[in-house]
């Protein structure tokens, strides 16, 4: 990314040179040969390679809510996002993806192509009923509904909205009092190795004393931290990175 | 930007200075005065070699100079300036030859070599060229099997010597060990080198996750944690049987084992309580002492080397990580660090710094890199010693104090790299796979 700008604001540095020096040999042209004809104009500067940003708000919604994209470009002439089509070179538009989606955007120019991604996490919620042991095994039926609770950078509070997920979590687990479950704590990569093993055993541990406050014993949750260990999803980038703060719930058989 | 580093260099001025009244062998690379020994070592003669051992002469030579120049405390002359001929035995030397220009030394190490009936012989000596009457520092004799092993071995038994000779005292590091975590196995692993990252040689077999080595003081064991049934343990590897011996299992997750510098004692972190805390235990096996208690996590320990009575970690309970102090049994907690994202304390064999990686300016807007720092513990004086080349953690101090081992990812995938004390003389160590938290022995 850093690579990418610096390359970026050099091109534009030595596009003002170009101009600059443009500008001198058209002014000394027209000082010291009035009687000349005019050279044939020369061709118009491409444009500098375009710049683009795409961003959503928010960027985890509950199943069936709208989340906010907005873009910004420049120098573009054409700037599509792969799931909405044709759009304007800088805007804003709601959307409400059935599903976890990354929305693409690419900006393009005569002189080159800008792309820019933004992943919007859609949260089942509420989740479906439950379904009867017999259309699948227990392991089936718990990771069809239990679902996972994604924190923000460094933190391991639970946010209101995860509250939410873990009362659901605990409603289906007081339904299948058999059960048994491990909470793995996981980081992004972000963070320093060890710290990171820390921070999801933090995780790891908030969802499960909530569980209990919701009425599930301990004696049935195990929590491990896998820190930044076994993440998810390998990208470098924040969409990525938040699949990867989570506490994920696991069937112990 | 442009005042920056004129204000990081009388920062560092500073702490230089520091050092240097504290203790002349700390160079600092900054040209305050303090002049380094000027050593002539012409490569040792071949006197007589069985047929195909004639590499070994050569193996000799480069880790003879490479431990020298890695030392920190000479200005190596060049082969170039040397006379033609280069002594082999003192009745070939002469000492004016050296004493003067070009080569000017003022130290001259020299010797030969003979590979004969399957055994290296070597002779070595240390002569002080401004001391024509008695210019003998050092006459040295070594003999063992001929291989490529004990080539080293003798190259650094020598270069030890020259540098305890030299150096205030202070004995070498040519013949320490670096324990590291890498994953070229296919799963991260614990393994071992040399110093000058030779020998590089897997320990552990897993098969799982293995984080955190530490080897023991005595240098017996490895102290490291991995995944086991029961979740993350602190175990155990003999380095005397080869193989993983038993350590006490604790409840929760257990992990960043870091030994007293006497061997009794290991502190660690643990999650038994529901939130990760800093406890100790007697290497020995025994109920675990909790130090800490607060709702952040705290992690990866390391003692004060000197004293033994204080212990630097990481404590997440104001935000973002930061490095605190406390006496060994818990009480008078000190934060040390005052902002960013600070993390993997190693303290000083002298006790009187801390290195740590810090990524100082942090937050939107600062995406600042994550640097080694050395910070005084009692002026709370720092001076930062990689400059944003990659993404640098893990520092681990050599026991001489001139030196210290970390990881990096400047070229891309994270390796780790040696450098000395003051940041210069960085030399990567490692090329295979990934390779991180590196640890140096304690002797």
């Amino acid at each position: 990314m850093k690579v990418k700008e610096e390359k970026l604001k050099l091109t534009r540095n030595q596009w003002i040179r170009i101009i600059v020096a443009l500008a001198v040999v058209l002014a000394v042209g027209a000082c010291g040969k009035k009687k000349v004809a005019s050279a044939p104009p020369p061709p118009p500067p491409p444009s500098p390679a375009p710049t683009a940003s795409l961003t959503a708000n928010p960027n985890t919604i509950p199943a069936g809510q709208a989340s906010t994209l907005t873009w910004r470009t420049d120098y573009a002439t054409d700037v599509t996002i792969d799931q909405l089509g044709k759009v304007d070179p800088s805007g804003s538009q709601a959307v409400t993806p059935a599903e976890s989606t990354t929305y693409h955007l690419v900006a393009k120019n005569d002189s080159g192509t800008q792309e820019a991604t933004a992943r919007i996490t859609v949260v089942s919620s509420p989740p479906p009923p439950p379904q009867q042991t017999s259309s699948g095994t227990d392991e089936q039926l718990f990771s069809g509904n239990m679902k996972d609770v994604f924190f923000d950078y460094d933190s391991y509070d639970v946010s209101a909205q995860y509250q939410q997920v873990l009362q659901a979590d605990a409603r289906f687990l007081q339904q299948h009092p058999g059960m048994k479950f491990t909470i793995e704590g996981h980081c992004d990569e972000r963070g320093s190795t060890e710290y990171n093993l820390a921070l999801g055993d933090n995780r790891a541990n908030a969802a499960k004393q909530i569980l209990a406050q919701l009425g599930i014993s301990g004696d049935r949750v195990r929590t491990i931290s896998y820190g930044k260990e076994k993440p998810f999803c390998t990208e470098s980038n924040e969409s990525c990175w938040q699949q990867n703060r989570r506490a994920h719930f696991v069937y112990q058989k | 930007m442009k005042k920056y580093p004129v204000i990081l260099s009388m920062l560092f001025l500073l702490i230089a200075a520091s050092l240097v009244s504290a203790q002349d062998w700390i160079r600092t690379g900054t040209g305050l005065g303090v002049e380094k020994v000027r050593l002539a070592v012409p490569d040792f003669k071949l006197v007589t070699t069985d047929t195909g051992t004639q590499n070994l002469s050569a193996i000799f030579n480069v880790t003879l100079w490479n431990d020298l120049q890695t030392a920190g405390i000479f200005d190596m002359v060049s082969k170039s300036f040397y006379p033609l001929s280069v002594p082999g035995a003192p009745q070939e030397v002469h000492l004016n030859d050296w004493s003067s220009p070009p080569p000017n030394a003022s130290m001259l190490a020299f010797g030969n070599l003979a590979i004969q009936g399957g055994s290296l012989n070597v002779q070595g000596w240390l002569y002080d060229t401004k001391n024509p009457q008695s210019p003998q520092v050092l006459g040295k004799q070594y003999r063992e099997p001929a291989n490529d092993a004990n080539a080293r071995l003798i190259a650094h038994r020598f270069a030890d010597e020259i540098i305890l000779r030299l150096g205030g005292g202070i004995a070498g590091v040519a013949e320490t060990k670096l324990y590291f975590v890498s994953n070229r196995s296919g799963s991260k692993e614990i393994w071992q080198m040399d110093y000058d990252g030779a020998n590089q040689k897997q320990l552990t077999h897993m098969g799982s996750i293995a984080l955190s080595p530490h080897v023991s003081p005595d240098g017996t064991r490895v102290a490291y944690s991995g995944v086991t049934k029961e979740g993350w343990q602190i175990l155990m590897y003999s380095l005397e049987l080869g193989r993983a011996v038993s350590f006490q299992h604790f409840g929760g997750d257990n992990y960043s084992p870091a030994w007293s510098s006497d061997g009794q004692t290991i502190a660690f972190s643990s999650s038994r309580s529901g939130n990760t805390e800093i406890y100790s235990v007697s290497s020995t096996g025994g109920s675990a002492r909790r130090l800490t208690e607060s709702k952040g996590p705290d992690v990866s320990p390391t003692w004060n080397p000197k004293t033994n009575a204080q212990i630097a970690w990481v404590g997440g309970r104001s935000g973002l990580p930061q490095i605190y102090t406390m006496a060994s049994d818990g009480t008078n907690v000190v934060r040390v660090t005052d902002q960013g994202y600070a993390v993997s304390p190693s303290w000083s064999p002298n006790g009187q710094f801390l290195a740590f990686a810090w990524i100082r300016h942090y937050g939107p807007g600062a995406p600042g890199a994550s640097d080694i720092y050395v910070m005084d513990v009692a002026s709370k004086q720092w001076a930062q010693l990689t400059h944003e080349e990659g993404r640098n953690d893990f520092p681990s101090w050599s026991p001489d104090g001139r030196h210290i081992v970390f990881q990096s990812s400047r070229t891309g995938r994270v390796q780790i790299y040696s450098m000395l004390a003051d940041g210069s003389e960085v030399r990567q160590l490692t090329t295979a796979g990934e390779n991180t938290q590196p640890n140096w022995s304690f002797k």
